[in-house]
C-alpha cells in the first residue's frame, strides 16, 4: 500500500502561483476557480519582519470530515489515501465544503464539488502532480510515505515541518517545511 | 502582526473572481457506474499531440511543448532540455494559452478614418493595409529620406521588421528595453569588463554562497532560470543580502534586509567598497592581475566610510561593515547582482558600475558563484544582400550627448519626433512592433505629442493595446502559438537552440510577423531581403548549417550543441578584457575621455516634498508589463495592481486596505483608481505598485481601467548623461483625496 503526501518548502517558495495555473490547465479547472492557491503570512512590524509563503490545497487527510459527512459517498478515499469526489455521485449539497477546515473545495459551475486530486491520473503514470512538476523553485515534493526511501520520507525525517490547523484532528497529508 | 489571506480572500484580492466562465469545463465527463472513476482519471483520455515552442510572454523565451487534446488546446509545459526553464515554465508561460484564446484579440487589419487618438477605424484587407503603409513610407522616403522612419520593437517578430527597415535605409531601431530598462547595466559592465551582462544574465547564482540584490526583486520578477538558481542557492544556505525599501519576496529569503532610503544606493555601494578596501578584504591577486586603477579607486572612496553613508542611507554602520565582511568571506562565490531594470535616478550607469567594481574587488567575474562566460550557438544566417548605408541616424538629433549609448534610445527617437526649434527633429514615421509605448515610455505627454506629429504610425500587435489607438494602420499578428519564428539562440552555460512551430491554425485574419514583413517588402520593392520561399525553408537552411533540420527540431524542440568554452577563468591564466587598457577598469579610461567621473561618485537626489512619497514600481510573477494583463489565466491570479502603503502613512490619510484611492504626482497628473494595500512591508517615504496595469483601451474589457498605470504618473525623468537612460524613480506622488 502507498500513502501519498506532499511536502512544500516554504523557504524555496516565492509565491508565484505557477502551481495554480498549472493545475487549472492540467485539470481543466474553469477560469475564476482554483484547486490550489497561495497564502503569504507576514509577521512583525517594519523593519523587523518575517514571511511564510505557502502553496495550499486539499490536505488529503487520513480522517477527512468531508468523506465522513458526504451523504452519497461521492467523497471517498482512493488509492494511496487520496481523497476524491466522484462527480456523477455528487449532489452538490456542500456539506463537505462546510466541514473542510481548509476551505479546499469549491462548487464547479456544472454543479458538483471539485478539489485537488493530487493529480492521481498523473501519479498513476509515474509522474508528479502538475503543480509539483511545474514549480520553478522546486519547492514541492510528492511521494509515498510508506516508502522509507522516498524523497518525501527522507525530507520529513531531516527537516522541521508543520501541518495546517492540526487541532482540527484530520491528520492532514500536506506538510510544510520550515 | 500577521496578515493572513484565506483562499476566498486571495481569490477576491488577487483574482477578482470572474464567475461563470466555462472554458474547458465541458471536456470533463464521468464514466457512468464506475465508482473509482473521478474526474481526475479522465484527463488523459483522448488523443494528445505536442508541438515545440518557445514562450513569448516575456523575454526569457523558455522552450517547451504545447499540448493539444483531441485537437483542442490543453496546456503548455517546459522542455526539460531547455537551460532557460529546465522543463518548468513560470505562471505566465503556463498560462500562455490564454493569449491564444483571448476573445479581445485584434482580428483583422485596420485603417484609421479619423484623426489620431480618436479610434475610428475601418476594417481592411491585408493588401489594402500594406499598400497604404508602402505608399506612406515611400512618400516619407522621397520627401525626407528613409532614415526618417523608426522602428520600436520588443519580441521575436521584431527581427523581420528590423531587416525590412535596414533594407529600406534606416538604422533607427529602438527597444525600450535599452533606455528604459537595462541599458545602463550593459554599458556599466562594458565599461568595466569590456563585456555586457546579456540576457539571460551570465550570473552563476546557482553556485553563489552570497547573493547581494540591490532593488532586484527576484521571485517577483519571474525570470525563470534566474528564479530557479536563486531558490536553489537559498536552499543550499547562501547568505542573501537584499537592499530594497520594500520587504520583497527576495528580502523575505534574506539573512540581511537593508531597507534603504530610496535613491541612496550609490552611498551604500561606495561604503561597501570602502570597507572592502580599508579592511583589505579584496582579492589581492585578482585585483593585481586583472584590474586597472586600484589606487585611484582607493583614494576616491577614502571618505565614503559606513559612518558617512549612515545618515544618507539610514543603514547602520555596523550593518554595512558586517554585510561587506559577509561578501568577502564568501568571495569569489559572491554575486553582487547587476540587476535588470536599472533606469532609476539618472546616474544609473555609474551606480551599476559601483556594483561591477565591487564584483571585481571580490574577484567574482569569471569565477564560480559569480559570473560565468556564456556559450552561444553559432548558427549560419540566411544569406541576404547588403543593406544600404543610412546618411543619418537618431544621434544626429543629440549632438555631443549620450556619447556611450550603444543602442538607439526609444525616448530619444520620441524626443526627436516632436517638432522643436533648433533641433533636427526628423522622424516622420513610426513602425511599432509589440511595444505599447503609451504604457512604456515615461513622460507620456511627450509620447502623445510625438504620435500626433507623425505622418505615419503603424502598430503590429496581438491585442488592441493603447498604441493601436494612435496608429494609422493596425496589423494583427497571430500569437506565438500560431506561428513559426526564428531559431532561439540564447546565451547560457550551454550552447542551445530552440524551435517555435505553430501548434494551432492562426485565428481570425491574423498573420505571423515574418509573413507581414515579407509581404510589405514586396510592396516596397525590397523583396530581395526576404529571399526565402517559405519560412520553413528559411529555418531548414539555418538548421542544416549546424547539422540539424526542421524535421529533427520539430521532434525535439531544443538541441544542445557542442561547445568548448570554459565557464570560469582558469587559475592564474592571463586574460585580455575588451576595455581600453585590456584590464578590468576600476578606473574607467573611457569615462575619463568623455568627461565623466572615472570612479563612481555619490550624487544627492531630490527628495519628495512634504506630503509626497517616492513612486516605486516593480513586477509581479504572473504578469509581463501591460502585455499579459488581459490574459484570463493571469488576471485570474492578479486582475489589478494595488498601491503599497506603510501603516503610519495610511493612518495619516485614513486609508484602509481595500479602499480605492487616486494618486497624483507633483505635476498634478492623476492616476486611475487603485486599491490600497496597507502593509508593514514598505518604508514610510515611498509607495509601490506593480507596473503594467491601468489599461485605458475599452476593447480590452478584461483589463480596462483595472488598477493604475505607473507610467502615467512619470511626468519627470532624470536622464543618464552617459547613455541616455531615463531614470524613472524621480516622481513623487500623493493621495488625491477629493477623488476618493
Amino acid at each position: 500500500m502507498a500513502r501519498y503526501a506532499m511536502a512544500i518548502d516554504t523557504k524555496r517558495c516565492v509565491g508565484c502561483a505557477d502551481c495554480v495555473v498549472a493545475c487549472q490547465t492540467e485539470n481543466n479547472v474553469p477560469i475564476g476557480y482554483c484547486r490550489d492557491w497561495i497564502v503569504q503570512d507576514t509577521y512583525g512590524e517594519y523593519p523587523n519582519l518575517s514571511m511564510e509563503i505557502r502553496s495550499e490545497r486539499c490536505n488529503h487527510c487520513d480522517d477527512s470530515p468531508c468523506v465522513r459527512c458526504c451523504p452519497t459517498s461521492a467523497s471517498h478515499y482512493a488509492e494511496g489515501g487520496i481523497v476524491l469526489v466522484t462527480h456523477d455521485e455528487c449532489i452538490g449539497c456542500k456539506a463537505c465544503i462546510t466541514s473542510c477546515p481548509y476551505d479546499a473545495r469549491y462548487v464547479h459551475p456544472e454543479g458538483y464539488i471539485d478539489k485537488c486530486t493530487f493529480c492521481i491520473h498523473r501519479v498513476k503514470e509515474g509522474e508528479d502532480p502538475a503543480c509539483v512538476a511545474v514549480c520553478p523553485t522546486h519547492c514541492m515534493i510528492f511521494g509515498d510515505l510508506d516508502d522509507k526511501n522516498s524523497e518525501i520520507s527522507k525530507v520529513l525525517r531531516s527537516r522541521k515541518y508543520k501541518t495546517l490547523i492540526p487541532e482540527a484532528g484530520t491528520k492532514p497529508h500536506v506538510f510544510y517545511l520550515l | 502582526m500577521s496578515k493572513r489571506l484565506n483562499r476566498r480572500e486571495f481569490i477576491k484580492i488577487l483574482g477578482a473572481g470572474t464567475g461563470g466562465a466555462l472554458v474547458g469545463a465541458s471536456t470533463i465527463q464521468t464514466f457512468a457506474g464506475m465508482k473509482t472513476a473521478s474526474s481526475a482519471d479522465l484527463i488523459t483520455e483522448g488523443s494528445i499531440e505536442k508541438t515545440p515552442t518557445y514562450c513569448e510572454l516575456c523575454f526569457w523565451k523558455c522552450a517547451g511543448w504545447v499540448h493539444k487534446k483531441d485537437g483542442e488546446p490543453w496546456k503548455i509545459t517546459g522542455n526539460p532540455d531547455d537551460p532557460n526553464s529546465h522543463g518548468r515554465f513560470c505562471p505566465r508561460g503556463t498560462g500562455g494559452i490564454g493569449t491564444y484564446t483571448d476573445p479581445q484579440r485584434l482580428k483583422t487589419p485596420l485603417i484609421r478614418i479619423e484623426e489620431r487618438g480618436k479610434q475610428v477605424f475601418k476594417e481592411a484587407t491585408w493588401d489594402e493595409a500594406l499598400d497604404y503603409i508602402a505608399a506612406k513610407m515611400n512618400k516619407i522616403k522621397e520627401k525626407w529620406g528613409p532614415e526618417c522612419i523608426a522602428l520600436f520593437t520588443h519580441g521575436s517578430g521584431g527581427t523581420y521588421f528590423k531587416t525590412l527597415l535596414k533594407g529600406f535605409g534606416s538604422n533607427n531601431i529602438a527597444a525600450p528595453s535599452y533606455a528604459q530598462c537595462r541599458g545602463p547595466r550593459e554599458e556599466a559592465y562594458l565599461l568595466t569588463y569590456g563585456e555586457g551582462v546579456g540576457s539571460p544574465e551570465r550570473t552563476d547564482m546557482v553556485n553563489s554562497k552570497c547573493i547581494v540584490l540591490i532593488g532586484s526583486h527576484i521571485g517577483e520578477n519571474m525570470h525563470n532560470g534566474q528564479v530557479q538558481d536563486f531558490s536553489e542557492a537559498v536552499a543550499n544556505g547562501a547568505t542573501v543580502i537584499t537592499v530594497d525599501p520594500r520587504y520583497s519576496i527576495a528580502a523575505s529569503k534574506s539573512k540581511y534586509w537593508l531597507p534603504i532610503k530610496p535613491a541612496t544606493d550609490m552611498a551604500l555601494l561606495l561604503a561597501w567598497i570602502n570597507v572592502i578596501i580599508e579592511e583589505e578584504l579584496y582579492d589581492k591577486e585578482y585585483v593585481k592581475q586583472y584590474t586597472y586603477g586600484f589606487e585611484e579607486l582607493k583614494k576616491a572612496v577614502k571618505k565614503n566610510t559606513p559612518e558617512w553613508a549612515y545618515p544618507i542611507t539610514t543603514i547602520k554602520p555596523h550593518l554595512i561593515r558586517e554585510t561587506a565582511r559577509e561578501m568577502a568571506k564568501n568571495a569569489p562565490a559572491t554575486l553582487v547582482h547587476p540587476g535588470r531594470h536599472v533606469t532609476w535616478y539618472g546616474d544609473d550607469t555609474q551606480r551599476v558600475r559601483a556594483g561591477a567594481i565591487l564584483n571585481a574587488l571580490l574577484g567574482s567575474w569569471g569565477r564560480r558563484g559569480g559570473f560565468y562566460a556564456p556559450a552561444k550557438a553559432k548558427v549560419e544566417k540566411y544569406p541576404l544582400p547588403e543593406f544600404p548605408k543610412p546618411k543619418k541616424d537618431w544621434k544626429d538629433a543629440f549632438p555631443d550627448q549620450f556619447p556611450l549609448a550603444n543602442l538607439a534610445l526609444s525616448s530619444g527617437i520620441c524626443d526627436a519626433t516632436i517638432p522643436t526649434p533648433g533641433k533636427d527633429c526628423s522622424f516622420k514615421g513610426w513602425i511599432v512592433y509589440g511595444t505599447n509605448l503609451p504604457l512604456t515610455l515615461p513622460e507620456p505627454k511627450k509620447t502623445i505629442e510625438a504620435l500626433k506629429a507623425l505622418e505615419l504610425v503603424v502598430a503590429i500587435d496581438i491585442m488592441p493595446m493603447e498604441i493601436t489607438g494612435w496608429a494609422d494602420v493596425v496589423l494583427p499578428e497571430c500569437t506565438y502559438l500560431e506561428r513559426y519564428d526564428d531559431i532561439r539562440i540564447s546565451p547560457g552555460r550551454e550552447s542551445t537552440i530552440a524551435l517555435r512551430a505553430p501548434a494551432f491554425e492562426a485565428k481570425y485574419d491574423t498573420k505571423p510577423a515574418a509573413w507581414i514583413a515579407k509581404e510589405l517588402s514586396k510592396k516596397l520593392g525590397l523583396e530581395k531581403y526576404f529571399p526565402w520561399e517559405t519560412f520553413e525553408d528559411y529555418l531548414d537552411y539555418r538548421l542544416k548549417s549546424i547539422g540539424s533540420s526542421l524535421e529533427e527540431m520539430k521532434k525535439i524542440g531544443v538541441k544542445k550543441l557542442a561547445h568548448d568554452e570554459d565557464l570560469y577563468f582558469l587559475n592564474g591564466e592571463e586574460y585580455e578584457f575588451g576595455t581600453n587598457t585590456g584590464k578590468i577598469e576600476l578606473y574607467s579610461t573611457a569615462l575619463e575621455e568623455h568627461g565623466f567621473d572615472p570612479v563612481p561618485k555619490y550624487t544627492h537626489h531630490e527628495e519628495p516634498p512634504e506630503g509626497y512619497y517616492r513612486l516605486n514600481y516593480g513586477r509581479a510573477p504572473m504578469h509581463s508589463f501591460s502585455r499579459t494583463t488581459n490574459n484570463s489565466y493571469l488576471t485570474d491570479l492578479m486582475a489589478e495592481n494595488v498601491v503599497w502603503i506603510n501603516p503610519l502613512i495610511a493612518k495619516e490619510w485614513d486609508i484602509k486596505t481595500g479602499d480605492y484611492v487616486v494618486l497624483k504626482n507633483t505635476d498634478g497628473t492623476k492616476s486611475n483608481k487603485i486599491k490600497a494595500y496597507v502593509t508593514q512591508r514598505i518604508r514610510h517615504d515611498s509607495l509601490y505598485m506593480v507596473h503594467g496595469f491601468g489599461h485605458r483601451q475599452k476593447q480590452m474589457s478584461t483589463s480596462y481601467l483595472k488598477g493604475a498605470d505607473d507610467t502615467n504618473l512619470m511626468s519627470r525623468v532624470k536622464i543618464d548623461p552617459i547613455m541616455g537612460g531615463t531614470g524613472m524613480r524621480a516622481n513623487f506622488i500623493t493621495f488625491s483625496m477629493e477623488d476618493v
